[in-house]
């Protein structure tokens, strides 16, 4: 069976290295190579710690243990070209300033409820934890499973292991798709046509222009995130620390700006400072709004940052989906086409379980959790992307 | 040309007046001076550009090495990730 998978980000290469793997034939089409677009412009986030309990926080389990496995399989035997995944388990700490704190420790009680591990830190606990954060904290969640990969080397690594393994991948963008009787036969590319029994949408903030070249529909919608960075300095940031009120902006589907403060530090000594989110389409101007907000919070959180030099800033694009889950399984009205699209700001850390749902919607391979809750078929998501 | 001597983790480094830090440490020897996360780093661009070569000088963090003249008593120190 051949399947072509058009997107090379970390789904893409998810979905492409666990088709490959349960013996199909992989042709992986991306306009600008391996992690492009939205999977190098975001911080690699595995969380378990951002999602209320429901069916993305039971995929997020599952996608934290698969990640697990993924990355030491693939860091253990690296192929020619593929680097290592720089998986993390550094852990999460949410933070809540005073007023917040009730709100956050019922929070991570109705998450011990559904398996997660959080972990209320007393004063002294969280001090010994981050002693850099500002005394006004009045509360810290720690939740040890949180990790992270550096997302464009895992990206890179899980497409490396797949095209070792016989995926093919080509760089060119599709144009067209090729559809008889309700049913996929393939792509028009901008350097030929591919015939293919499946088709995988896997273009993230893109995927809802995909669906329209092969006369389905999809609501996908781009929300942009900007992140800024700090010159390297001696580590002071030991986990992913974030305000509380991140999982409210997570949840929340307002087109204005939502800022919500998450620091940590990278292997390489700089601080990435996040994060926002704002529906401006795929536009890139009015970025200095969102920057000074994530800046002036930040700093409330960690004071020592008012003092340090930032090297850049940058921003991407994240698949944004109405409903808020992603859309994983077969589309509603063509045969043989598939979307996995959608994710958010998760895309990465749900990525090895997307890969798996993908094989188990186009060959039948065992389904690693219930599908249902991701179909694309869900009403919320036929519609056209306002 | 009159020499100038500063030092790198108490290590006393002499110079010729005009160098830069990390021309200072490049001379003696030293041919890394920052740790992250268990590598260690330089002088990489050696133009003020990619931030690799920061050392704390004075007390001062992050001081490009590549860019900031050696004066005379200058205590320059390593900067650690673990």
């Amino acid at each position: 069976m051949r399947i072509i998978v058009i997107g090379a980000g970390a789904v893409g290469a998810a979905c492409a290295l666990a088709l490959t793997e349960a013996g199909a034939e992989v042709i992986v089409v991306d306009r600008t190579g391996v992690a492009g677009e939205t999977s190098s412009r975001c911080e690699g986030n595995i969380l378990v710690s951002d999602k209320e309990p429901g069916a993305e926080a039971l995929m997020a389990i599952e996608a934290n243990r698969a990640w697990r496995e993924l990355a030491a399989r693939l860091d253990a035997d690296r192929v020619p070209g593929q680097p290592a995944t720089e998986f993390e388990s550094k852990g999460g700490i949410v933070v809540a300033f005073p007023g917040g704190a009730d709100a956050l420790e019922e929070f991570a009680t109705s998450q011990r409820g559904i398996g997660v591990r959080a972990d209320v830190l007393d004063s002294a606990a969280l001090r010994e934890a981050e002693p850099h954060l500002s005394p006004e904290v009045a509360l810290g969640v720690h939740y040890p499973d949180d990790a992270q990969v550096q997302p464009s080397l895992a990206a890179q690594a899980m497409m490396a292991r797949a095209r070792h393994l016989g995926a093919q991948l080509r760089i060119a963008e599709v144009t067209a798709g090729i559809v008889e009787r309700d049913r996929v036969r393939g792509v028009q590319t901008t350097s030929g046509r591919i015939d293919a029994d499946a088709v995988v949408n896997c273009v993230g903030p893109w995927a809802g222009d995909a669906a329209a070249l092969f006369g389905s529909m999809l609501d996908i919608r781009p929300r942009r995130g900007t992140i800024l960075v700090t010159a390297p300095m001696p580590q002071r940031v030991f986990h992913k620390v974030y305000d509380a009120d991140y999982v409210g902006a997570v949840g929340s589907g307002d087109a204005a700006l939502q800022t919500s403060t998450v620091v940590e530090s990278t292997h390489g000594g700089t601080v990435l400072i996040g994060s926002s989110r704002e529906r401006v389409g795929f536009s890139g101007e009015g970025l200095l709004a969102p920057l000074a907000e994530i800046a002036d919070k930040a700093t409330r959180l960690f004071p020592f940052l008012r003092d340090t030099m930032l090297l850049r800033t940058y921003y991407g694009f994240r698949p944004y989906a109405p409903d808020h889950l992603p859309a994983i399984g077969a589309d509603a009205r063509i045969a043989g086409l598939f979307h996995a699209a959608g994710h958010e700001g998760a895309g990465i850390g749900l990525a090895p379980t997307t890969g798996a749902l993908i094989a188990h919607a186009v060959l039948g391979t065992p389904a690693p959790l219930d599908p249902t809750p991701f179909l694309p078929s869900r009403p919320t998501l036929q519609g056209v992307p306002a | 040309m009159s020499t100038v001597h500063i030092t790198f983790d108490g290590e006393r480094l002499s110079g010729r007046e005009g160098q830069s830090i990390g021309g200072i440490l490049l001379a003696n020897g030293h041919r890394t001076w920052r740790t992250a996360a268990g590598s260690e780093r330089g002088i990489f661009c050696g133009i003020g550009i990619c931030q690799d070569c920061v050392v704390t000088v004075n007390g001062v963090e992050g001081v490009r090495a590549c860019q900031r003249t050696a004066c005379e008593g200058d205590a320059v120190e390593r900067e650690e990730r673990a």
